[in-house]
């Protein structure tokens, strides 16, 4: 695919163009932190910032979405018949998407979009999306994207990459999707610099110094890290909260829930946490994750382990480092990873 | 401070030797600067992982809660008064702990110091009352006095109200000190303006429950915004649901709250949530002259009765 020189000072004009045929969505300041939002009218996104505070994620899973609605107004012909809201479904641009983000939209997608079942909501709105990602030059020391099969020019996920040189950008075509995005905005002089990224790829691979080993997860024995002594050290400081759950990229459940207002009602999933006591308590009173224990060893081995099993595709973590900026107490999941990684069960 | 941590260890070492507890609570070194994790010590190997620095504002007494075990525990003033609270409501018996006692002159705030720099914090020091932070093209020392958290600069409980043992010689109390400016500021607004500074502080929230869960008092078996049947909260972003949450446990705090300022500490959004816990800290000292976790002796003033309560409703 071509790669197209964008200079910084038609980069509004650019975006202005699209606004026609677009809704823009990217990084803007939402009080004291950046956040993924719609774009306003005159608004820019910050692409160059290193990320926002909580992942772009909801872009495509809101944190709270109405999926259906109903009315128990008996004078109503539809009265108590559950039916679909109406979604815009619209292009949307998201830019300055990093690529570790983006990777994660792809490890999510294997929950919402497989071949038994497919999502509507999730689906519309990811195929709606053309999603403009922004090369990482600049990582903070709780990156470590390298280990976990994403990389700071990572594609996966992406329709255009974009990389930063200086007075410029250079923005990569991955997808058809993207191409016609670079053309709507009538960014069309290609550059012949494609061997100027990957010298940039290469410098900033190496500026990512976080590692995790992941290599022995696979060959582990479930139940020798289930049951592995570690666990009670590991997890005696989780206040199970779900901080580590929300500002993940990659954490995908959610829970439904019926809301009624006079005879009006709506049909709604929110973001739910395998950190909260809720999230297994059966109708029985029984609850299988009891202690907080049980639930964090459930956090880290679907991410690193029951995920690693059944998707084949790495751990389900992308190394973005939210959770371990945010964490109130500082539990880190490099730490962890590494525990369960180097484990030997004694016999 | 930091001389502390090898009397720490000492006091640590020797409750375990001796088998006078079968677990320490402290912290031990976190992997970023600022950041200490709350940890236990079965042995006297794990006590070498133990750290005392001004990054220690997790309160400690929450990690008491209803355990059986005998248990060593660290505590700087706000823990112990969060002990002592611990106590008083059943959570712990006092037979069952040995209160290490650690007379503090405040934390740092991590969120604050972080906001003054564009780019990231690599390492954080400290030594007498200064603190140094390096980054990539920066390095600045700070007074420690300058960058406490809030609730640290107005504490008036630095030493412990209760321990069995000390780590150093009481700090000086701060005295003169303004304890509720900021609750007299909102409580001077129009109401209009009020309900205005409640939403501007929560829209931002996501309904974590890290504030709650850091919170000592928020031990309920069922808190009331998970229960199912009934429920009484949505669970959505709905700003009514989520103001609903922080007000009832504000209100669910009052005469309770220590004024830690772990909730603040915790909030992955930064949001200020002593802004609502402290109004009912006010209302509780000037009408009960109660300042709560000071005392075993005493019932607080939500949980008790006395025939001259100045209230005519209540008689």
């Amino acid at each position: 695919m071509k790669v197209i020189k964008i200079d910084k000072t038609k980069w509004a004009e650019g975006l202005n163009k699209l606004r026609s045929d677009y809704q823009l969505i990217g990084p803007v300041k939402k009080d004291k932190y950046h956040d993924f939002q719609m774009l306003g009218k005159d608004q820019l996104p910050d692409v160059e910032l290193l990320n926002t505070r909580m992942s772009p994620k909801s872009v495509v899973f809101p944190q709270s979405e109405v999926m259906l609605e109903y009315s128990l107004d008996e004078t109503k012909e539809d009265h108590h018949i559950i039916k679909e809201v109406e979604k815009d479904a619209s292009p949307r641009a998201v830019f300055g998407i990093r690529p570790c983000d983006a990777k994660a939209l792809m490890l999510v997608k294997l929950n919402f979009d497989t071949s038994d079942y497919k999502d509507p909501y999730w689906i519309k709105a990811f195929e709606a999306s053309t999603f403009i990602g922004m090369a990482c030059d600049d990582p903070a020391s709780t990156c470590f994207c390298t280990s976990t099969g994403c990389g700071p020019y990572n594609e996966e996920g992406l329709d255009v990459l974009m990389i930063d040189v200086g007075d410029h950008y250079l923005a990569k075509g991955i997808t058809e999707k993207g191409e016609k995005l670079l053309k709507t905005a009538g960014w069309e002089d290609t550059s012949d610099d494609a061997s100027l990224i990957e010298s940039k790829k290469g410098e900033a691979e190496a500026k990512i110094t976080s590692k995790v080993a992941t290599e022995n997860l696979k060959d582990k024995a479930i139940l020798d890290l289930y049951e592995a002594p570690f666990w009670e050290d590991t997890a005696f400081s989780c206040l199970n909260c779900g901080t580590c759950t929300y500002v993940c990229p990659t954490c995908w459940c959610f829970d439904i829930q019926d809301e009624t207002h006079g005879k009006k009602g709506i049909r709604m999933r929110n973001w739910d946490s395998c950190m909260f006591p809720l999230f297994t308590l059966h109708t029985t009173g029984h609850n299988p994750r009891e202690t907080q224990i049980h639930r964090v060893r459930q956090r880290f081995m679907h991410k690193l382990k029951y995920f690693t099993d059944k998707y084949e595709k790495g751990i389900m973590c992308v190394g973005c480092g939210r959770c371990v900026r945010l964490c109130p107490v500082n539990i880190d999941i490099r730490t962890v990873c590494d525990k369960m990684n180097n484990y030997a069960a004694s016999s | 401070m930091l001389e502390y941590i090898n009397k720490i260890k000492e006091i640590s070492t020797k409750l375990l030797e001796e088998k006078k507890v079968d677990m320490i609570v402290g912290f031990r070194k976190g992997s970023l600067p600022m950041m200490n994790e709350p940890c236990f010590a079965k042995n006297t190997e794990d006590i070498q992982s133990f750290v005392w620095d001004s990054n220690c504002g997790i309160n400690l007494a929450n990690y008491l809660t209803n355990r059986k075990e005998k248990i060593g525990i660290v505590a700087k003033g706000c823990d112990s008064r969060n002990i002592v609270t611990h106590i008083i409501e059943n959570k712990i018996n006092r037979d069952q702990l040995t209160i290490i006692g650690v007379p503090c002159k405040g934390m740092i705030d991590r969120k604050m110091i972080s906001d003054m720099f564009d780019s990231e914090i690599t390492e954080v020091t400290e030594n007498n009352g200064k603190i140094t932070v390096k980054g990539n093209g920066f390095d600045k020392t700070l007074e420690k006095t300058e960058v406490l958290q809030e609730n640290c600069a107005i504490c008036i409980h630095r030493n412990p109200v209760i321990y069995d043992e000390l780590v150093a010689k009481e700090v000086e109390e701060q005295k003169d000190v303004d304890r509720y400016e900021d609750v007299r500021n909102i409580e001077a607004m129009s109401p209009e303006d009020k309900w205005k500074t409640f939403d501007d502080l929560l829209k931002t929230c996501i309904r974590c429950y890290a504030c709650r869960n850091a919170c000592p008092l928020c031990y309920c078996p069922t808190c009331f915004v998970d229960e199912a049947k009934p429920q009484w909260v949505g669970k959505s972003q709905d700003p009514t649901d989520t103001r609903t949450f922080h007000f009832l446990r504000a209100f669910h705090c009052a005469g309770r709250c220590t004024d830690c300022g772990a909730c603040v500490r915790a909030c992955p959004m930064g949001i200020n949530v002593r802004a609502f816990t402290k109004k009912l800290e006010k209302d509780c000292f000037e009408l009960f002259n109660w300042e709560a976790g000071l005392s075993i002796e005493e019932r607080p003033p939500l949980d008790t009765f006395k025939p001259g309560d100045p209230d005519e409703f209540i008689k």
